[in-house]
């Protein structure tokens, strides 16, 4: 398909990365459930190893299937190229370990989703690699943290579960100031809402479990690259990144970033960190995934204006003290989130009810609508108490400084009629209301 | 590797991708050249599959391209004087050229102005004369990004291009999007984008270029080419009376078609030892 100009988002969403099937004429994306690929000669499977040619060769490296899912996202992301895994917190690791290691260093937002504080604050630093948190809006604390040894930036586009937006332009300039990569976690707004490549980000990954699966039903991540990063250049100056930029000789001696000026990180991390990791994704999961973002821009559009109703219901009663979602003048991100995320700012957001614990505890179990559980994103309407599942393992300073509070509820906001998760909302607050003995709402 | 190449106004330092093998000038040389805005990294997979194959090869960043010093040139004729310099900085005496669009325009001057060096000639991509639009060129002086997105549009023929290039999960628009404003973010005193596609307007002596050429030479060329027509190569293959194979591909043959370009490449040059 010649184009006179780049394909919009609906198009890219539906078509990037797949044609219909050569061999059989099917026109959905096939689930390409094989270990591996049969070489055509000694010498083709030999120049496959080599990278003389490209190819699949075994599926924990790449496969079919998720090589459309990689393409659609990046096109999605207006990145170079991108890599399927198995889970997201697989794809914030092989993002880390593409370029840290014992004696490496990151500045992290400290309003993270709770398993990738666990996976930087406990177990990275088990490997040597040690995290300093900072508030995400306070760009001297940023700055202040970066080392010598520093390989990265990290934060979240929308911070969980107090949606602290982040500010991508001024933190990615501070990092390139530096010589340092940006790297966020995209989950919450997808590239519907947001492109953060477009803001100087240079790396981004997603739980695809999320929005971009949008149904519930599968566990996966998606690793995408800019390709604006000049690994060289920052090698040149600072010394930081030559595992990009020196032989490697786990990979035939390469040069990653002489193999490819773009795609050095991406080289590295399935030459490496998928064949060592091996935290691949199986292609039965990378085809949900991919029905999933065939939707993404009439879901996103939905869960957005859901989302705002709802707020506005939450907003207005008595027995909610705060509610915590950017579009409102309230939250301390309102103008920043109008600059970044004009389209809306998700389907994620928390509220702080009145009362003690035990007033939560009667809220969430009176929702009939809303599923209580672990996790965002679905077409169903979630909700979960952070402080007691997402976030256990904070004490309660971390948790202030998350955004966190004792009654606070997280809602993950679906599909459904919005008037009928108000309805159930009306319910659960009504019914803590009574086990409070608080003064009766409509 | 890196060399220093001469040049009337002193030697420059010139990168030139290798194929992942130390160069060996003493094996049958192939010289790799890209196109306007691209650099080495277009020619990787072919370039390793012939360094590993029996050959040497070379595929350098063209002056004030990625990891070659500036300035650019400005004329095809200069780059070609440029080419030739390469090889003798490389000790290359005979080398088989094979050039991507306005490289196909350098391999082609060069071809003529050194028969005696050249054993293939193998233009991919390619028309004669390769002429830029006034609004093309118009916008690259105004708005060079925007020059860019409309040119790599233009250089697609497709969203699925499989095998991917380099490797699996590669979005190629993505890529070769971010590989041109890379380029020409990296030349701060120049319009690079400017300066490669004025130098393709303005190449006139490509005919006369043909006439002195003397070696083998083959056209490579994608059926749904948007930036250089397959049509429009049909005069500079007849006076080449060169060989032309067509791919089912655009203008970025390299990442839409590399298996197909290897097969063309590896029948272009079977004869190179002859």
């Amino acid at each position: 398909m010649p184009g006179y100009a780049t394909p919009g988002f609906d198009t890219l969403a539906l078509h990037a990365g797949a044609a219909p099937d050569p061999a059989t004429g099917a026109r959905a994306v096939p689930i390409h459930l094989t270990t591996s690929f049969v070489f055509d000669s000694s010498e083709h499977a030999a120049s496959l190893f080599n990278m003389e040619r490209s190819g699949h060769v075994y599926s924990r490296i790449s496969n079919p299937t998720n090589a459309v899912l990689e393409e659609r996202v990046a096109a999605l992301e207006g990145g170079t190229g991108a890599i399927a895994t198995a889970s997201g917190q697989a794809a914030l690791h092989l993002a880390i370990a593409t370029i840290a290691g014992a004696g490496s260093h990151i500045v992290a937002s400290s309003a993270l989703y709770g398993g990738s504080h666990n996976l930087l604050h406990y177990t990275l630093s088990r490997f040597g690699i040690a995290t300093t948190f900072v508030a995400p809006g306070d760009v001297d604390a940023w700055r202040a943290a970066i080392r010598p040894e520093t390989k990265l930036l990290f934060g979240e586009t929308l911070g969980n579960p107090g949606l602290d937006v982040l500010d991508i332009p001024t933190i990615a300039a501070l990092a390139h100031d530096h010589q340092l990569p940006l790297l966020v976690d995209s989950t919450f707004t997808t590239p519907w809402l947001m492109r953060p490549f477009e803001h100087g980000a240079d790396l981004l990954y997603h739980s695809a479990t999320k929005f971009l699966s949008g149904h519930g039903t599968v566990i996966g991540g998606v690793l995408v690259d800019s390709g604006r990063f000049d690994w060289d250049r920052a090698t040149a100056a600072t010394g930081r990144f030559t595992e990009l930029t020196r032989a490697y000789e786990g990979f035939h001696g390469m040069v990653f970033s002489e193999e490819s000026t773009v795609g050095a990180f991406l080289l590295r991390a399935r030459r490496e960190g998928l064949r060592d990791f091996g935290a691949s994704m199986s292609p039965h999961t990378a085809w949900l995934i991919l029905q999933g973002i065939e939707t993404l821009p009439l879901r996103m559009a939905r869960h957005v204006e859901n989302t705002r109703k709802v707020v506005a219901f939450l907003a207005g009663h008595e027995r909610v003290e705060r509610v915590g979602y950017p579009e409102l003048e309230s939250h301390p991100d309102h103008a920043l989130a109008r600059r970044l995320l004009p389209r809306g700012c998700g389907s994620v957001f928390s509220f702080d009810l009145r009362g003690s614990r035990e007033e939560g505890r009667v809220f969430i179990e009176a929702l009939q609508l809303f599923s209580h559980l672990a996790n965002v994103g679905d077409c169903r309407s979630l909700v979960i108490h952070p402080a007691s599942t997402t976030h256990f393992r904070m004490d309660d300073a971390a948790l202030v400084r998350a955004g966190i509070g004792p009654g606070t509820i997280r809602l993950s906001i679906g599909l459904e009629d919005a008037d009928d998760l108000i309805d159930d909302l009306k319910r659960a607050l009504k019914a803590a209301s009574k086990a409070s003995g608080g003064s009766k709402q409509p | 590797m890196k060399c220093d190449v001469a040049m009337p106004a002193g030697a420059r330092v010139a990168y030139a991708y290798t194929g992942g093998k130390t160069f060996d000038p003493a094996q049958p040389c192939i010289v790799f050249l890209h196109g306007a805005l691209n650099d080495h990294s277009v020619w990787t997979l072919p370039a390793r599959w012939f360094a590993h194959h029996g050959h040497s090869v070379l595929a350098p960043d063209l002056p004030g391209h990625s990891r070659s010093l500036g300035p650019p040139l400005a004329s095809v004729e200069a780059l070609a004087d440029w080419l030739i310099a390469l090889l003798d900085a490389a000790h290359v005496a005979r080398a088989a050229l094979v050039g991507h669009s306005m490289g196909s325009l350098i391999a082609l001057e060069a071809a003529a102005r050194a028969p005696d060096r050249v054993a293939q000639l193998v233009m991919v991509g390619t028309a004669y004369p390769m002429k830029v639009s006034a609004a093309l060129l118009d916008a690259a002086r105004v708005d060079p990004l925007a020059a860019i997105d409309s040119v790599n549009a233009f250089s697609h023929a497709t969203m699925a291009a499989k095998p991917a290039y380099p490797g699996p999960g590669t979005w190629l628009h993505g890529a070769d999007r971010a590989l041109m404003r890379r380029v020409q973010a990296a030349s701060s005193d120049v319009n690079l984008f400017l300066n490669d596609f004025e130098v393709c307007d303005r190449y006139a002596g490509g005919l006369d270029a043909a006439a002195r050429v003397m070696c083998p030479a083959t056209l490579v060329l994608g059926s749904s080419d948007q930036m250089t027509l397959p049509k429009q190569a049909g005069a500079i293959g007849a006076a080449l009376n060169a060989r032309t194979v067509v791919l089912e591909a655009g203008h970025a043959l390299m990442g839409e078609a590399p298996d197909e370009l290897l097969a063309a490449l590896r029948g272009a040059l079977a004869a190179i030892h002859a």
